[in-house]
């Protein structure tokens, strides 16, 4: 702080005042960005009791809030969350890692990747919902149906942006490594995988959310716990304040699980400053 | 006996349209410790010749003989200095330095040492922790060629290797990296397509012929005592050096009809 002051001393009148220009505009928008959240909750809950919209139907914030409350004094919410989370997690960790391996694979043998090659187009382009009454039949409704579900949606596109990533790493970087008589293993190890950090990264990104997509849906399709089960639970029963609060929470833990995947990258591609 | 042996080597590329002669009865004889730069037209071969020599690729015909024994892959023996530093970016200056050690199995803390004494006679004292984004290009060049010499190599292929550089920066790292193997006693291969580089450092100009590639002519350099590993700028301002140019320049020219 002290350092970043005593630099400041030395800018010209102009330079500060530029500085403090970006820094009041960044200020505004974040506060633009709060009051349009906050707008937009107050709009709904004043339409819903000035009744231009029908309460039954939309829910209002509060009383999305006293579900959550409830939710909470009954000591469902953790339970709830703790699904919902923990099946994205299990679900993300075991996709990335099988995407991971099975796009080393395809790196490792070219002649592999070309037979698998039509393959894994389609079964990119199958919309994975389909595959969730074969994953409750074979798993049974429950956890392991839902996880399967979650890894079903997030695992070849993870497979085909690193196995992507891996192909397009510099040639020359590995010419290099052939001119020290490196073994395939060592490229693998020294080359390919630190090259791809930034392209793992990426896919990671896209994967969080889509192994979310996956809990959700293996939620609706069956089981007794989650924020998928809360929404379709809620649904049936025409309790609309629970939906809006499960949908509400499901927002939040998504941003949240898409934040830690930016601290990682954060922590991890340090050299890329 | 000489250094290296390149007996009749050919070699052909094959593609799906197409079956290119790259190289064709090439025949080059390098004493110990000289210095040969090769010139020629874009696409003669010449970076397919050095591939060949570091055992990257095998000839379709012919041999190729280092210190009496057949080259069969990739040997210890033999650094190859590619067109551009090719730093890997999440490494630091030093690491990058032992990469060629590291792979061979050769990292220990003596060569740690010796690579952090080379960086220090090369002007690099203070960047061992330092990423590759944070030097200039020349200093990036540098430590490629240390990241070469680290292994110990008694033949050095030089690829075009000051052509990402420019002008000033080339002539500056050129004049370094002339000191730094003279002063190892390395017997050292350059492809360039500047001519004028290839006569301020070799003591030997090969001239190739367009594709398929092989030896047109000889040219030997000498400047005289007073330049014998002399410094690539001193060489330049010889008289001797436009002579050189001219022939050198006719020679490649006639190659173009």
């Amino acid at each position: 702080m002290n350092s970043k002051q005593g630099r400041q001393a030395l800018y010209s009148i102009e330079h500060v005042r530029y500085l403090r220009r970006i820094r009041v505009r960044r200020r505004i928008i974040v506060l633009l960005q709060i009051m349009l959240l906050i707008s937009a909750f107050a709009i709904w809950e004043a339409a819903a009791d000035y009744g231009w919209i029908n309460q039954f139907i939309t829910s209002k914030p509060s009383r999305a809030w006293t579900a959550v409350v409830n939710l909470f004094n009954r000591g469902e919410l953790w339970r709830h969350l703790g699904y919902t989370i923990g099946e994205t997690c299990l679900g993300f960790s075991v996709g990335t890692m099988a995407g991971i391996i099975v796009a080393a694979m395809l790196w490792w043998s070219d002649f592999i990747s070309k037979i698998l090659d039509p393959y894994i187009v389609i079964l990119n382009s199958v919309p994975k919902v389909a595959l969730g009454p074969i994953f409750i039949v074979w798993l049974g409704t429950g956890l392991k149906a839902v996880v399967a579900m979650a890894i079903a949606t997030s695992v070849i596109v993870t497979i085909m942006v690193v196995h992507n990533g891996f192909k397009n790493i510099d040639p020359n970087k590995i010419k290099l490594m052939h001119t020290f008589g490196a073994t395939r293993l060592q490229i693998f190890t020294k080359v390919v995988i630190p090259a791809s950090i930034p392209t793992m990264i990426a896919a990671l990104k896209v994967s969080v959310g889509l192994s979310l997509v996956g809990t959700i849906v293996g939620e609706f399709l069956g089981s007794k716990a989650g924020l998928g089960y809360l929404i379709v639970y809620g649904g049936q029963i025409f309790n609309m304040s629970l939906v809006m609060a499960a949908v509400i929470m499901l927002s939040i833990v998504s941003a949240l699980l898409y934040y830690i995947v930016v601290l990682l990258e954060r922590k991890v591609v340090k050299y890329n400053h | 006996m000489a250094k290296l042996l390149i007996n009749n080597v050919s070699l052909k590329y094959h593609t799906i349209e197409d079956e290119i002669e790259a190289l064709r009865e090439f025949n080059l004889k390098v004493t110990a410790e000289e210095f040969i730069g090769i010139v020629g037209p874009s696409g003669c071969g010449k970076s397919t010749l050095l591939s060949l020599i570091a055992g990257l690729i095998k000839p379709t015909t012919g041999s190729i003989i280092l210190d009496g024994t057949p080259i069969s892959g990739t040997t210890q023996k033999i650094g190859y200095m590619l067109q551009q530093d090719y730093l890997f970016e999440w490494r630091t200056i030093l690491d990058n330095a032992l990469l060629g050690l590291e792979v061979m199995h050769r990292k220990t803390p003596d060569s740690i040492a010796r690579v952090k004494q080379m960086l220090k006679d090369y002007g690099l004292s203070g960047f061992e922790n330092s990423y590759p984004h944070q030097l200039s290009g020349g200093m990036r060049q540098r430590v490629a060629l240390i990241r070469t010499l680290a292994t110990e190599p008694d033949l050095l292929l030089l690829d075009e290797p000051f052509s990402a550089l420019d002008y000033q920066t080339r002539l500056a790292v050129g004049e370094d990296v002339c000191r730094i193997l003279c002063q190892h006693r390395k017997t050292v291969i350059m492809v360039t397509h500047d001519i004028a580089e290839a006569i301020s450092m070799a003591d030997r100009v090969i001239v190739m012929t367009p594709r398929p590639g092989r030896v047109k002519s000889e040219h030997v350099i000498d400047f005289g005592p007073e330049y014998s590993h002399g410094s690539p700028l001193k060489r330049r301002e010889s008289p001797k050096f436009r002579e050189y140019f001219a022939a050198i320049w006719k020679e490649l020219n006639s190659n173009e009809q």
